[in-house]
């Protein structure tokens, strides 16, 4: 993955997410405070104002920037949580200006590992997790596999997918949707579905190879 | 919806401004990042203290900055956590130099903006402790939930603490005040309607006409039950046994340790109310619930109190901790000693609350 499709991933991302802003925010209604996809829009464009300063920098500080940007523009549970993701993903590969398939399981591993930890995130508490996770462990296989770049991409995101619907049965353990107790089981959960959509975006730019993906939409 | 807005965008920025125009000489702004601090600040030698959270609970956060109450408050957009830079860069404008301390409500968002800010903090070399208020009886169960949310006790707190800074007490002092407070404090609320969030423009949640919902959160968190509207005898006696009447509640809330210089967990036990227990006692508006009901409801509870042997030492009755323009109320009782009834007559000049000057 090159440095131009890192931005032009997080530029494609700030798209999607404008695009679902609406349906994030509806998901995030039954079980939550119906905010998810109007603070994940604010983040995102906060980014996007973000990226022209440091094109000229590497992956990392691109990656680090980018987080800094969201946790400093989206509030509520998800600007921590993802802005560590971005942040914590730059640290694992900063300096690179280009990105092996290792490279991105590291990043992945380092921006699942950094929610986790700010979260203190277990899997099934319907949550981010329950999509990142068996994202990053179908995309550590695959590589294992020699599978090139866009086959492991997509069974990434593929596992994203099935662990984001995985989630509409689960009941809440965190955050406002824990309240809701019972009543949130059914319910698929936000934050799953964003970072559905993140590394859906992901694979769909390295795949295009320079054409912007829009039109996203779970 | 109908508001007195101009743009769901504007509403916190151009309530910022109407507040630093209309009270020069309590509180100034500071602007991207936001936030509320005393006109005086930093007041040289003295504990600061940082509160904030979600927009829409006016007159909370930044209707409590004052003398005798925060240093500051960090408002986030409508019930949405502020960010880390805004609490940090707060924090920096009212250290005296004698540390801050931030009081913060126990929602997920508020807790992990606030920790990421106090880390910030101390690496730029001011000591910063943390208290989580998480007062709300209406969550019974801390293992599968975020637990108890931060609601009335808050407000107590931040009073207390802010009296106990003018006071002259340490950072570790004023910290320990508001884990006592906190411990000491507990609140249930009720809601007879929805509130609109501007950005949404729709109500949060639907409740009909003849219902209404027993343990409501501040952003319109679902309580305990929805049920069939009652008299506010009724729903004043819900409320006050739901308070008095808990039991002893245990968690453990995440706290900076100065010695391990690290995040520890410390278990937190609230003991029950018991006979004789003085208290001070507020009956608080979510927004919509005019002066008039909340009279009709402090009677009830007064009645509550001496019936079960608590003696009522203090109040406080208004519109404090709102939820926008939602109708229904809170009641919050706080076990008082001499110290705390000391600290709660201390003067204290806010554009929510002020007596004494």
């Amino acid at each position: 993955m090159t440095k131009s499709q890192v931005l032009k991933w997080l530029e494609a991302t700030a798209a999607v997410i404008e695009k679902n802003r609406q349906y994030l925010t509806d998901l995030d209604s039954p079980i939550g405070d119906a905010d998810h996809g109007i603070n994940m829009d604010r983040g995102f464009k906060k980014v996007t104002s973000k990226l022209p300063g440091v094109g000229d920098k590497d992956i990392g500080t691109i990656l680090k920037t980018a987080g800094m940007a969201l946790v400093t523009s989206v509030g509520g549970a998800g600007g921590p949580l993802y802005g560590t993701f971005l942040m914590d993903a730059g640290k694992a590969v900063a300096g690179k200006d280009e990105l092996s398939d290792d490279d991105l399981v590291a990043l992945l591993d380092a921006g699942l590992k950094g929610v986790i930890r700010i979260g203190k995130t277990n899997l099934e508490d319907k949550t981010m997790v329950d999509a990142l996770h068996p994202a990053l462990e179908a995309l550590k296989e695959a590589v294992a596999d020699g599978k090139n770049t866009v086959e492991a991409l997509h069974l990434m995101t593929d596992a994203a997918h099935e662990g984001m619907k995985a989630t509409i049965p689960m009941l809440a353990r965190k955050g406002r949707a824990s309240y809701v107790g019972e009543r949130s089981i059914g319910h698929q959960d936000p934050g799953a579905t964003s970072s559905y959509l993140l590394l859906k975006t992901l694979t769909e730019t390295v795949e295009a190879e320079g054409q912007t993906p829009f039109g996203t939409s779970a | 919806m109908k508001k007195l807005i101009n743009k769901p965008d504007d509403v916190v920025r151009e309530e910022l401004e109407g507040l630093a125009l209309a009270y020069p000489d309590i509180v100034k702004v500071h602007f991207e990042p936001n936030f509320v601090y005393r006109a005086d600040a930093p007041v040289e030698g003295q504990v600061a203290i940082v509160s904030g959270g979600g927009s829409g609970h006016e007159p909370m956060h930044g209707g409590l900055v004052g003398v005798g109450m925060l240093s500051a408050a960090c408002p986030g957009q409508v019930f949405t956590s502020p960010t880390p830079d805004q609490m940090l860069e707060a924090t920096k404008m009212v250290n005296g130099g004698a540390g801050v301390l931030h009081i913060v409500k126990n929602y997920t968002g508020d807790v992990m903006n606030f920790e990421m800010a106090a880390d910030m903090a101390r690496e730029e070399g001011i000591r910063v402790l943390s208290i989580l208020i998480d007062d709300d009886v209406a969550v019974k169960d801390s293992l599968y939930t975020a637990g108890r949310r931060g609601v009335g006790t808050t407000v107590l707190a931040e009073k207390l603490c802010g009296a106990a800074a003018e006071k002259g007490y340490s950072l570790e002092e004023v910290a320990g005040l508001c884990r006592k407070v906190n411990i000491n404090g507990r609140s249930m609320g009720m809601a007879l309607t929805s509130c609109t969030v501007p950005m949404a423009g729709h109500p949060t949640f639907d409740l009909p006409e003849d219902e209404m919902e027993i343990g409501i959160g501040i952003h319109g968190e679902p309580g305990r039950t929805r049920m069939k509207l009652q008299t506010a005898d009724e729903i004043t006696e819900m409320l006050a046994l739901g308070i008095i009447e808990d039991p002893a509640y245990k968690r453990t809330v995440r706290e900076w340790d100065e010695g391990q210089s690290e995040w520890v967990e410390v278990e937190l036990v609230d003991p029950p109310f018991k006979k004789g227990d003085k208290v001070l006692a507020f009956v608080n508006s979510m927004g919509g619930t005019p002066a008039i009901e909340l009279a009709i409801v402090y009677r009830k509870l007064h009645e509550i109190c001496e019936k079960k042997g608590l003696k009522i030492v203090r109040n406080l009755i208004g519109p404090i901790i709102t939820s926008l323009e939602m109708q229904g109320c809170s009641i919050t009782l706080l076990k008082m000693d001499d110290e705390l009834i000391e600290l709660w007559d201390d003067p204290v000049k806010t554009i929510g609350l002020r007596w004494g000057m």
